[in-house]
């Protein structure tokens, strides 16, 4: 049986005037999925989430979800499909969380058309889903780091895509936090077989969490692979150009990594 | 908590009603009812009422409205609440094609259009676009980056306009230099018709597009990814704002701080949706604006102040309040 990739990147290049970001990036992921894409600083990985998105649309190369190319998907056919959470820091927004998540709703809706019964069902399930409901009538810029990122969550599970690509969802979060943000999305990709990309520096929950890791360096695809073959002192090191000690979870068993000078 | 807004909205709607109906009865001698509704009409008092206040009025609140309204948009799509025409640069943009007309232009208007408004509109047009662009090409976008350029652009544009007052004739140049203080001095009903298909037109493409402009008050990369095709909704967006300025500076002159003003102060009361947000803008321009040109008209009568001046007085302490956080500290952009 073939199963065809949700998304298929295919000798893929793009750069931003004369910098050269991303690099013959070749990599396909399948429906419910859970990929995580590591590297160093400026490895491109924010700039591929944006072109996966379609926020950038110039690049080399070629990138299909479900077969047929991004650019023949029209803003809102593509925001149907996939949602967006960016990083944390985009600025003051001055509605209410509620307010927000409903937004959320956007392609659903067509010019001068209200904001129907079913609409405001579909905000509230994300808001519970993402245990957000208590901030509803909450300024978002009232909340913590957290809670607000836990608000954008559910505003982009609103928009009703099965696809959600994430931009370093726990940095700046405390462990409770991140670890909630961790099973929320963990929860979601079992339960409700959304597929998920999430961008993120931290190694072990990359490898603990999802079902594939790609690690970017350079702007190009250093490793491709199961969390477990990431897992390799000599892997880690060619990726992040640092030693790495390796060690046994001593709950599950797994391997797991701190950064070392050994 | 809807509720609430739709309350402020009414309560402006019918202040806008009371303030243009009343309005045109105040001047250097209080209108008596009975010369109005005067059959004859041929009385001395109903002439100035029907051919002088009543299309003065009018102007004034589609100008007012209009101005407040491409201030709104400019906050959305720069996400900050010191976005306006005069702030950017688009005003003085408008004035040098409106100057430039005068100057140079034929008497004749285009395809029925008049020129000074079109020239007007393709200043406004070329301004936001610069600031546009020098703001967007700076990494990060902020707030001061938009403010210098918005300074840039207007000091160019201002330079221009002094030098084709430097070129022009003795009347041309006190025309020019009395027009750009801003002032709302018209005769019939000629000027309301020139006005209001610009601000027709504007008003239309922006109430068409207020859930995009949502989406933009939560920054572009959001707004792209929930489904909003950003570049075109911009360019519809500076396009209808250009036009209303355009339209406003070639019949008043740049008129200043109505467009910071209102939607502000709006945002305070009915919050950041566009929904309630757009409704409320428009009239509360509209009568900002026709109060602060009776005020102009009549305060040191027989003279007139120019209205510009009178904006500007209220909206420069203003200005300094957004900057020093008087809208942070009210939750709000």
């Amino acid at each position: 049986m073939k199963t065809t990739a949700l998304f298929s990147v295919q000798d893929y290049s793009f750069s931003i005037g004369r910098a050269q970001i991303l690099q013959d990036l070749n990599f396909d992921v399948t429906a419910g999925e859970y990929l995580s894409i590591i590297g160093p600083n400026g490895a491109g990985k924010t700039t591929l989430l944006k072109c996966l998105v379609g926020i950038y649309s110039e690049g080399d190369g070629k990138i299909t979800l479900n077969g047929k190319p991004l650019e023949a998907f029209s803003r809102k056919e593509l925001a149907i499909q996939i949602s967006y959470v960016p990083q944390a820091e985009t600025g003051p927004v001055a509605f209410t969380a509620g307010e927000f998540v409903l937004m959320g709703r956007y392609p659903h809706l067509s010019p001068f058309s209200s904001i129907k019964e079913n609409d405001r069902e579909e905000a509230i399930e994300a808001m519970r889903v993402t245990g957000t409901l208590e901030f509803v009538d909450r300024h978002l810029e009232t909340l913590s780091g957290g809670e607000r990122q836990k608000v954008f969550i559910a505003a982009a599970l609103a928009q009703g895509a099965q696809t959600l690509l994430l931009d370093e969802p726990t940095t700046f979060l405390d462990p409770r936090h991140a670890d909630d943000i961790m099973s929320t999305l963990s929860r979601l990709n079992e339960e409700s077989g959304v597929t998920i990309i999430s961008v993120t520096h931290d190694i072990n929950i990359a490898a603990l969490e999802c079902d594939r890791v790609l690690a970017l360096k350079d702007g190009k695809v250093a490793f491709w692979g199961s969390p477990g073959e990431i897992m390799d002192r000599k892997v880690l090191k060619n990726i992040f150009e640092r030693n790495f000690i390796m060690a046994d979870h001593p709950v599950t068993g797994k391997p797991y990594v701190v950064p070392g000078r050994a | 908590m809807n509720q609430k807004k739709n309350t402020v909205i009414l309560v402006l709607f019918f202040s806008a009603l009371l303030v243009i109906a009343v309005a045109p009865l105040i001047g250097m001698k209080l209108t008596p009812l009975g010369a109005v509704f005067d059959p004859a009409g041929a009385g001395i008092e109903g002439e100035i009422f029907w051919k002088l206040r009543v299309p003065r009025v009018a102007v004034s609140f589609l100008a007012g409205a209009a101005l407040a309204i491409s201030g709104m948009v400019f906050q959305a799509i720069f996400r900050n609440s010191l976005a306006t025409p005069f702030t950017l640069g688009v005003s003085s943009g408008a004035a040098l094609g409106a100057a430039a007309y005068i100057r140079f232009g034929l008497p004749a208007a285009v395809f029925g259009i008049p020129g000074t408004s079109v020239s007007a509109f393709g200043g406004a047009l070329i301004s936001i676009l610069l600031v546009y662009g020098i703001t967007r090409a700076r990494k990060g976008f902020s707030t001061a980056t938009m403010l210098l350029a918005g300074v840039a652009v207007s000091f160019f544009f201002s330079s221009l306009n002094l030098f084709i007052q430097y070129i022009s004739d003795f009347t041309q140049t006190f025309r020019i230099i009395r027009w750009l203080m801003g002032g709302i001095e018209v005769a019939g009903f000629d000027s309301i018709w020139r006005l209001l298909p610009f601000v027709a037109i504007g008003t239309a493409f922006v109430v068409y597009l207020t859930n995009e402009l949502n989406q933009f008050t939560t920054g572009e990369e959001i707004a792209a990814s929930r489904g909003v095709n950003v570049v075109r909704v911009r360019r519809i967006l500076f396009f209808a704002a250009s036009l209303m300025v355009g339209g406003v500076v070639a019949v008043a002159g740049p008129i200043g701080f109505v467009g910071m003003m209102s939607p502000h102060i709006c945002r305070i009361f009915v919050g950041p949706d566009h929904r309630y947000l757009t409704p409320a803008t428009i009239l509360f321009g509209g009568i900002f604006l026709t109060l602060s040109d009776t005020l102009a008209r009549t305060v040191i009568a027989p003279a007139e102040i120019p209205v510009g001046v009178i904006t500007a007085l209220l909206g420069g302490p203003f200005f300094i309040w957004l900057l020093l956080g008087g809208a942070t500290e009210k939750g709000i952009l």
